[in-house]
């Protein structure tokens, strides 16, 4: 494995480990659960949810709106930001490949962003588990994954743009759009004129499938019975054709696939052009 | 000596303007060489092709290689100083530390050489580096880029945030600057470097004006 790759991702998680939005994206996460607990939310029944799948399911609502633009704001400065700073010209200047520099960052980043989260959620479980709360582990493995392939996915996203864009406003810029078109195209929005236009429901179920968003959407909620009041029409689509596992397993493999991807095709500029 | 840094037919362009244009030389082991022009001239971006942080046309080869695709093989034996300090927010410890590990060279040297420049680094080593002054900043790239031993040493603007003492100190370490390596510095004014070199390069609008060798 290329040295620079591991040196990057060690400078990359000790300088946002001193960055002030770590703790305070941690204090986010950490203070969310703690709040919930202490609302009683793991006491009360909403949409057939009880304890801490109740609880789970609400944090991973919240993580759904929360991450994936913060993922892309804090994320598409990285390179363009290194870019006009000079950073990288005198980091580049040393023997550090291409490659490793950019992957160095991604990986860096997955881990503080990553990190927290999962925390938030094994603290829940643990908590759950001191106060005779049923933990269901199950639950809290799937979505542990899922959690994961979507910070993975939304910095490839974000690295490619960070990789190919000229400044630091235009990155972000991007990236606001990107989560725009996104989100438009969730269940609730457009999703659902799609089908009120009666539009062919393939159609709108590949739009759902290629949004990794819908994907996550849809698959917090797979595990328990389908109910089109909660799930949206596109989810409840996606769900009468395919199968729930195959869904699951989708679900994960899909948003990894497509950051590795967007992360391949943006070390790859990156590789191939002027870096400052 | 052996040519270090061999260039042929060098153009670099950003969309329609052509900053260095066609550039023929070569740079050899033992020379020390004044790179002097105007602001614009193409200085920052020969040093940038020759770091190969910038795509360029022609021929250019760096102790034998291709500087896009032998990078880190070249870079291993190549010390830099840049115009301006970078932002660091790493802690000046950290930063010793990557450098250490990335050029595998021992913390010592670099330490003994910022001493040596007047800097204490062990004083300094829980602070952010951009939180540094601009002399400290640059006596440590300084430290950074001697300490490596490197055979090629490209500075550009080395003495720009020294003052005049840290600027003594400097030039008589470059004096004894390995007499095999090759070292370019890019400088505005030809006057401070005029005891320090063996050959002058001018450079106007990305062309050679002038190129001689000097006592």
């Amino acid at each position: 494995m290329d040295k620079s790759i591991i040196e990057i991702t060690i400078l990359d998680v000790r300088q946002n480990l001193r960055s002030r939005w770590f703790w305070v994206y941690s204090l986010l996460f950490g203070g969310f659960v703690a709040i919930m607990f202490a609302m009683g939310i793991t006491e009360s029944q909403i949409i057939g949810f009880v304890g801490l799948s109740r609880l789970m399911v609400t944090f991973m609502q919240v993580s759904m709106v929360i991450l994936p633009i913060y993922v892309l704001i804090s994320t598409v400065r990285s390179v363009v930001g290194d870019r006009e700073s000079n950073v990288m010209e005198y980091i580049l200047s040393l023997p550090v490949s291409f490659t490793g520099y950019f992957w160095g960052k991604f990986i860096g980043r997955f881990i503080v962003i990553y990190v927290p989260v999962f925390i938030a959620l094994l603290g829940a479980a643990i908590w759950g588990t001191i106060t005779n709360i049923d933990v269901p582990w199950n639950l809290f493995t799937y979505y542990s994954f899922l959690l994961g392939a979507m910070v993975f996915c939304f910095l490839g996203i974000g690295m490619f743009i960070s990789a190919i864009a000229r400044s630091q406003d235009m990155a972000v810029s991007s990236a606001f759009i990107i989560w725009l078109i996104l989100v438009a195209f969730l269940d609730l929005l457009l999703m659902g004129i799609m089908l009120k236009m009666r539009m062919n429901p393939e159609i709108v179920i590949g739009v759902g499938m290629i949004n990794p968003l819908q994907v996550f959407r849809t698959a917090v909620l797979a595990l328990f019975d389908p109910k089109l009041t909660v799930m949206g029409p596109a989810s409840y689509y996606i769900l009468d054709i395919v199968t729930r596992n195959v869904f699951i397993v989708f679900a994960i493999a899909y948003p990894v696939l497509l950051g590795a991807l967007l992360g391949i095709l943006g070390n790859r500029h990156f590789n191939k052009n002027d870096i400052i | 000596m052996e040519d270090l840094i061999k260039i042929k037919g060098l153009s670099k362009s950003f969309k329609k303007l052509t900053v260095v244009k066609n550039l023929t030389t070569n740079f050899a082991g033992g020379e020390r060489i004044a790179l002097i022009g105007q602001n614009g001239a193409g200085k920052t971006t020969l040093i940038r092709c020759i770091l190969g942080q910038y795509v360029f046309d022609g021929q250019l080869d760096v102790l034998g290689m291709n500087p896009r695709t032998h990078r880190k093989e070249i870079l291993q034996e190549v010390g830099f100083v840049p115009q301006t300090p970078p932002p660091l927010k790493m802690t000046v410890k950290e930063l010793l530390e990557f450098i250490a590990k990335i050029t595998n060279t021992e913390k010592d040297k670099f330490r003994e050489l910022s001493h040596s420049m007047g800097l204490n680094i062990e004083d300094n080593l829980s602070k952010p580096f951009f939180k540094l002054s601009g002399g400290m900043k640059q006596k440590l790239l300084i430290a950074f880029a001697l300490g490596r031993n490197p055979k090629i040493l490209l500075m550009d603007e080395p003495s720009a945030n020294l003052d005049p003492a840290a600027r003594e100190i400097l030039f008589s370490k470059l004096k004894e600057f390995s007499k095999n390596a090759l070292m370019i510095l890019s400088s505005h004014r030809m006057s401070e470097l005029s005891t320090l070199v063996n050959r002058v390069v001018e450079m106007d609008l990305g062309e050679i004006t002038i190129d001689k060798k000097v006592n």
